[in-house]
């Protein structure tokens, strides 16, 4: 059975690591690759709702988890409707031939209870239906019924990883610019949400210009730029309580463009004095500033490397925008573009490989990657305006801004594998731009 | 944020008085404004010595080449004007914004409206206003005059403004 299930697997998949054949624990593994175009069949029976108070959680629980896999691309449900086999009840035995029959290749099963305090508990379980097995071990989760979404979304983190061998990021949120009105009259406020777009709040009202919100590495803080003075500054706010202040990074017209280092001790940020723009570090800490570029031409939207040993950053020192990669102390940058067109707001991958960035050429706009030696450049996008790439917290997927064009024009979210596939819009309930991706909570 | 929306208001009202009803000023001056050739409403667009002449009659604004912040002889000939409206009233400060069109990254935007409004604040002070007098500020392309995704409308959203202000500095 093993054997007739890896044929499956390698059918869908040019490269499958022998690593995961020889891994008996779990032998239905999809690998992310550029090979993998036909998504892993599954099927998700509404969740058993062990409680009264559960039934209005049960269904939409799974629900979640189906939208969190099928949302990648690389798993395609079938649909309930086609379901032989009927689960009413967790612990009851697997019919394994019903779900062969419809070639649902895994197949999670999951129960909910809730209590009158408003506790909701969900647990689960992976199949792998081929084989016959359970994959991995049952889990449950718990959060108050105002969270419900977050267990879905932790039994889907779940089971992506058991399927890909990944680590997963469906249990995430992301900060972003909240737009409403016309061009000329754009409002905007900070708002965070869950990564696909649900449960939005607003961190801010419209009252002052908000632009480019970071989130901390462990997702408590957001650093963003307002308007709020007059003149542009970098404010840091706390997510938990919605208090914010002005960080006081030192003498300048403008200071923006800020971004945490991976500890979350730093702030590295462009600091505009007279009509030349650099980029400098502050520790939070001490509020210690150190400059950390000294050339007469625009240097910003600085990142660092996951490891906190380097910054990539843009600076139009050649003559136009273009990356390059410096110590995180400052000192010699090695220049790492170098196709045609201009290249800006480089983010550094979590898994230290690759470098996001914009790239505009020829009256388009793109985002890209590259390796951070600026090799195997890859466009993955192109519109009239496509712009801030943000990292899933996997390296797997990229979320970025894109604003149509013309007098109607508006922004929104998109979202796109690093392979280029899936490009999809994020559901926002207004216009959005500048998303941040938060970590894995 | 707030000497700005004062000083856009404060021109605003005058702009708008002066176009609609000049009697809002108070009677005296409407009827002495209204005396003869040659005579205007204090603030109104004709009086030599108000932000709303500056902007309409002086020219407020230099537009910019393509990723430029550069002067244009055109744009001189605006700040040679500026220069002398701000040493004739000397009780005015400005705080000049600098912006660029939608076609570039948000952050890029931001410094090179910066190097805008700053080329504009030096040649100003080169003409001998002095800098306690002057502050700028970017929008980058967050502030777009004109909406259409074309040149015609790129061409006058990559601009200076001085914008005059009656208030202190701050910020």
């Amino acid at each position: 059975m093993i054997a007739r299930l890896v044929a499956l697997v390698l059918a869908c998949a040019t490269a499958f690591l022998p690593v995961a054949v020889q891994a008996q624990s779990g032998p239905l593994r999809i690998e992310i690759t550029e090979g993998v175009i036909e998504p892993l069949p599954y099927a998700v029976p509404d969740f058993v709702a062990e409680t009264q108070a559960a039934e209005q959680f049960a269904a939409e629980i799974s629900r979640v988890v189906a939208a969190d896999l099928t949302g990648t691309g690389l798993f395609r449900e079938i649909p309930r409707d086609a379901h032989i086999a009927r689960v009413s009840s967790f612990g009851a035995p697997v019919q394994f031939a019903d779900w062969k029959a419809i070639n649902a290749q895994a197949l999670i099963t999951g129960a909910v209870s809730a209590d009158a305090s408003g506790r909701v508990v969900v647990k689960f379980r992976v199949w792998d239906v081929f084989a016959g097995q359970e994959l991995g071990q049952g889990m449950q989760f718990a959060s108050d019924a105002s969270g419900f979404r977050r267990l879905a979304h932790k039994v889907a983190d779940q089971v992506y990883s058991r399927l890909t061998g990944e680590t997963p990021y469906f249990d995430s949120r992301v900060v972003f610019v909240s737009e409403t009105g016309p061009k000329d009259a754009r409002q905007k406020r900070l708002a965070i949400m869950d990564y696909d777009g649900a449960n939005v709040q607003y961190l801010t009202d419209d009252s002052s210009l908000v632009l480019a919100p970071r989130f901390s590495p462990n997702g408590g803080r957001v650093l963003y730029t307002s308007y709020e003075t007059g003149f542009p500054r970098i404010h840091v706010l706390t997510v938990g309580d919605v208090a914010s202040q002005i960080l006081q990074v030192g003498e300048g017209v403008m200071s923006f463009a800020p971004r945490f280092s991976p500890d979350g001790r730093m702030v590295v940020y462009s600091l505009t004095q007279g009509s030349n723009t650099d980029i400098f570090a502050m520790d939070l800490a001490s509020g210690a500033t150190r400059r950390l570029t000294s050339a007469p031409s625009i240097e910003t939207a600085p990142s660092f490397s996951p490891d906190g040993q380097q910054i990539v950053f843009e600076s139009d020192r050649s003559g136009t925008q273009q990356l390059y990669v410096m110590p995180a102390t400052g000192g010699e940058a090695q220049r790492i573009s170098f196709g045609d067109g201009r290249y800006g707001t480089p983010v550094w991958s979590p898994r230290g490989d690759r470098i996001a960035f914009t790239k505009q050429n020829a009256g388009r706009f793109h985002i890209g990657v590259m390796r951070t030696d600026g090799s195997e450049e890859r466009l993955l996008t192109a519109s009239f305006l496509d712009e801030g790439p943000t990292w899933a917290p996997n390296g797997r997927v990229i979320m970025f801004s894109r604003e149509t064009q013309g007098a109607q024009g508006s922004s929104a979210l998109y979202s796109v594998d690093i392979s280029g596939r899936n490009l999809k819009r994020v559901r926002t309930p207004a216009g959005a731009s500048d998303p941040s991706w938060g970590p894995l909570q | 944020m707030k000497h700005l929306t004062k000083a856009i208001l404060i021109g605003a009202a005058l702009a708008t008085a002066a176009c609609t009803n000049p009697s809002r000023f108070g009677g005296d001056d409407a009827s002495r404004g209204a005396g003869g050739p040659g005579t205007y409403a204090p603030g109104s667009v004709d009086d030599p010595k108000s932000p709303a002449y500056f902007s309409a009659r002086v020219g407020d604004r230099v537009l910019f080449a393509v990723d430029q912040s550069s002067l244009s002889p055109e744009a001189r000939v605006v700040l040679d004007g500026q220069a002398k409206w701000l040493m004739d009233n000397p009780d005015y400060l400005a705080i000049i914004e600098g912006h660029a069109d939608e076609q570039g990254t948000r952050e890029y935007n931001l410094a090179l409206g910066a190097r805008r409004a700053n080329a504009v604040m030096e040649y100003l002070v080169a003409k001998g206003i002095p800098q306690s007098r002057l502050k700028f500020v970017s929008y980058g392309k967050e502030r777009p005059l004109e909406i259409c995704s074309e040149e015609a409308c790129y061409a006058k959203n990559r601009r200076a403004v001085t914008v005059i202000s009656v208030s202190s500095l701050t910020g």
